[in-house]
Order: C-alpha cells, then structure tokens, then sequence
C-alpha cells in the first residue's frame, strides 16, 4: 500500500515536471495565458471537488443496507418528500455551476478579446506547410521585416499577431502566453500577445496540417525593449558579405543554384519569396520550423537531404558535390 | 463456423486491397549523382518529327497523381505563368492548346524546361532540380488534358481561369483504350 502510494506520488511528480518550462499553459508567462491558466484550475478543481461528491453519495447509497422489503405499491410520504427535495436542489445546483461556469469563461473570452487596445507593433503570421513566415508590418516600406520561425517582442508590452495562412489551416499555439487561434487561408484572425518577462516561450502548431505538422514549431522570444530595437535594426541590415574565399564561393554557388527560386537573402540578387528568408539565418535558434539547433553541421545535413529529416517537406533534395556543400555552408552560417 | 471464418477472411483480403495507393518518392533521386536524359544528337528522325531519347524518368512520373500536383504547385512557385499565364499564354505561348512546338511527350517538355528555347523560353538547368523538372513536364501535359483523370490535379481553392486539369475533355479518355 505505503509502496503504491509512493509510485503514484513519484509519477504524478514527474508528470506535473511537465507542467512548466518553455512551453505550459499551466505556467502562464503573459496576461492572456494567466486568464486561462485560472480557467484550466477553476474548472478541474471544481469538477473534481463535484465529482468526488457524486462518488461519495453513490458509494454510501450502494453500501448502505437494504432495508426492510416494502411492498411496492406503498408509499411512504415522508421519504418521498425526502427524495423530491435532493432531487430538486441537486438539479438546481448543477444549473447553477453550470451558468457560473458559462459566465466566467464568458469574461475570460471577453476579457482576451478587450486585450490589446493599444498594441505598439503588429506582426502579420503567415502558416506555411511545414514552416512560418513572421513579417514585422511598418508605415515605412524600408521598415518592414520579414524572418521565419522565431517572433521576437519587447518584453512588457501589447504586441497584435495577425494570423493568415496560405495552404491549409494552421493553429497558433503559444500556450505560455496565450491559447490557440487558427490560421486559416482566405480568413484574416487576429491576437495579442504580451510577455509579462523576458524569456524564450515555445510554440508549436495546433491543428493538424499534412505530413510535418509536428516538426511546425516557433519560438517566440521577448527581449527588454532596448535589446529588441537594436535586434531589429540588426536584421533590417543587409546580408552580411562574405568574409573568406570559400563563402564567396558559397554566395555564387547560391545564387547560381536552385536555392535561388525559393529563398530571399536581402542585399543579393536571391528574391524568391515561397521559402524561409534568409537574411539572417544564422541568427535564429532554430533551423527548419525548430526541427534542428542552429549549427553548421545542422545547415549541412539540412542542405544536402531535407527528406530525411523532415519527409515532405517542400525543399528538395539537390544534387551538389561535398565541396559545394561546405562552400553554401560557409555562406550560410556567417548571415549572422 | 468455417463458412463464417472464411467470410471474414475474404472481407479482410477486400479491404486490405484498398491499403495499396500511390507511392510518394519525395526523394526520388539519389542525394549524389546524375539522373538526367539524354540528348538527342541529331536532328533527323525516320518519318519525319523531332528525335527524342524515351526516359525511365517519364513513364514514373506521367500518370502520378502526387508529381502532377507537386507540379502544379511548382507552376506557381517559379511563377511559370509570368509568361504562360496559368497555361494562357502570354509572353509565350500558351500550354492548354494541343500545339506543341517541340512536341507533346513528356520528354520534350522536360527539355524545353531544362535546356530552355529560341525566342525567350530560358534555361532551367541549375536552377530547377532533374526531378521537380519532370514534375512540371508531367503537369505541363496535363494542362491540355493529356493526363487521365485519375491522376490529373484537382480543382484549386480559389478562383480557376480554366476547368480543373482533372475536368478538360481529353483526361477522361486518356489512357484508355477506345
């Protein structure tokens, strides 16, 4: 028994480990997330206090003995005006939690939706099959910032996410910051998103959407208001110039390639626009949608077969010799 | 009893049948090596036409429902419709029609991509992967309904200039025989 209880206490343990970390609803990091975060433990707190009473109630009725054999047709008004009673308030209290229950997540919605009155920036999130394409929107044309896979914000403040997709339906998930909202194609969803703190939160799509959908993750990051203005100046530079022999190499072989049709690098001739931009690759974390860490040997094996790490996925495999490789590698890895 | 079991039997053999479908060969070509075509070296043929060098490449992909609309997509994504507006026509000529230029096979077509042509079609060659060239050959065909109907990309979701590929009169009979 004492032994039972200890490997219930160990698992629950290691499942409640889960509970937070990067990516938790139950361990909210921004307004919206705590709004549901309270929902999530009202409501199962709630339910399980009724539940266990239900049980107990069954229970004690079952073990309860009969008592004497009555004759069916008597009726003993006293115990049915007992019955009539329970019946009638059990079922007035059950509409009761219900509609309290409707009302609070009633103003929870409410209050997510009033969320963001005054956001300072708006970010248009567009969901691709198996990828997503963050596009900083700005009056100025020479302002507007295209990156992929990774969102940063200032930290502490209302940030608004547009959400549209252009093949299927995708789902935003940040479930540290906020709930799930859908990306679908032809329809324009909108949020905001606001990080109480600094920190790296991770988001994963939501609804499933072919082949990839588990390897569809992003990471959004807040920062302190300073150091993402000076991360945004930094990515509206162009793409850094090649340093060595081997990443100029790099560049033409680039540029010379397939690569071309599908990925911009801003400040080369590259302007394909239906793949990642990639500008500053080796800036980000994460490489193909947080399928791998960002390293050289990741661009490697990305490069020379995407299909087996990520079967379906929209890049093709192409045909370049190992010196090739090591010289797009090169290129790659310095767009910092 | 037995009767019974070999009833069932039989209902499973049906529907296991219905597990087969259309392989997907998202990496049909190896990471290393050369699987391109041929080319023709010269330019007379018996009974007139052009010269054309068959490829393994074309049968695997002419009838593949999952390359058409791979090419498909790939139409758009390398914007072939700047010149060819969605098969239209345009700056080049039109791909819906049944005049072919350099012929309708699947082969001509992946060459005209590959190799590019006189007068404004350009050259692919190291832009476009062997594969996703063939790929686009095999949709090319299939936009003047020279695909079957089984294999042909569906209608898209927004608007279409065009009946879906799948719909053009030809695609219902192709590849059966009269």
């Amino acid at each position: 028994m004492r032994r039972g209880l200890g490997w219930i206490a160990a698992l629950s343990g290691s499942i409640l480990a889960g509970c937070n970390g990067v990516q938790s609803a139950l361990d909210p990091k921004g307004p919206a997330a705590d709004e549901l975060a309270n929902l999530i433990w009202l409501f199962t707190v709630l339910c399980a206090v009724i539940w266990v009473l239900v049980m107990a109630v069954l229970v004690t009725i079952m073990l309860r003995r009969r008592q004497r054999r009555i004759h069916p047709l008597h009726v003993d008004q006293a115990s049915e005006r007992t019955v009539s009673r329970v019946v009638i308030s059990a079922v007035a209290a059950t509409g009761i939690v219900l509609v309290a229950l409707t009302l609070l997540s009633f103003f929870a919605n409410r209050t997510l939706a009033g969320v963001g009155e005054d956001a300072v920036l708006t970010i248009r999130l567009t969901g691709q099959q198996w990828w997503w394409e963050v596009k900083y929107e700005n009056a100025e044309p020479s302002k507007i910032l295209t990156t992929a896979n990774e969102i940063h914000i200032p930290a502490g403040e209302q940030v608004r996410l547009v959400l549209q997709s252009d093949d299927v339906i995708h789902s935003f998930w940040v479930p540290s910051l906020h709930g799930k909202l859908d990306l679908i194609p032809g329809v324009v969803n909108s949020l905001t998103l606001k990080a109480d703190k600094p920190g790296v939160y991770r988001g994963q799509c939501a609804e499933f959407c072919g082949l990839q959908h588990a390897h569809m993750a992003m990471l959004v990051i807040a920062q302190p208001r300073a150091d993402f203005d000076a991360w945004y100046a930094d990515q509206l530079r162009d793409a850094a110039q090649p340093l060595t022999e081997e990443q100029s190499t790099g560049r033409d072989l680039f540029l010379d390639r397939p690569c071309v049709m599908c990925h911009r690098i801003q400040g080369t001739t590259a302007g394909g626009t239906t793949g990642p931009d990639l500008t500053h690759v080796a800036s980000r974390r994460t490489l193909a949608a947080g399928t791998l860490q960002m390293s050289r040997g990741s661009l490697a094996a990305w490069i020379a077969d995407p299909q087996s790490i990520k079967w379906g996925a929209k890049m093709p495999v192409m045909n370049l010799t190992g010196d090739e490789l090591n010289a797009i590698v090169a290129y790659l890895e310095n767009l910092k | 009893m037995r009767r019974l079991a070999s009833m069932l039997l039989l209902c499973l053999a049906f529907a296991a049948a219905g597990c087969q479908r259309e392989e997907r060969q998202t990496r049909p070509q190896p990471s290393l090596g050369d699987s391109e075509q041929g080319v023709p070296v010269t330019t007379l043929a018996p009974g007139g036409g052009s010269p054309l060098l068959s490829d393994a490449k074309a049968a695997e992909f002419e009838a593949n429902a999952f390359q058409l609309s791979e090419g498909k997509r790939l139409f758009s994504w390398y914007n072939c419709s700047g010149c060819h507006a969605n098969g239209g026509g345009g700056m080049g000529p039109a791909l819906m029609d049944d005049k072919w230029i350099y012929g309708d096979s699947i082969e001509a077509i992946h060459a005209s991509i590959r190799d590019g042509r006189p007068n404004g079609m350009p050259s692919f060659r190291n832009h476009i992967p062997d594969d996703q060239i063939w790929e686009l050959a095999a949709f090319v065909r299939s936009l003047s309904g020279k695909v079957p109907s089984a294999a042909a990309p569906n209608r898209n979701d927004d608007m279409m200039p065009h009946p879906a590929e799948n719909r053009l009169p030809g695609a219902a009979t192709e590849g059966k025989s009269p």
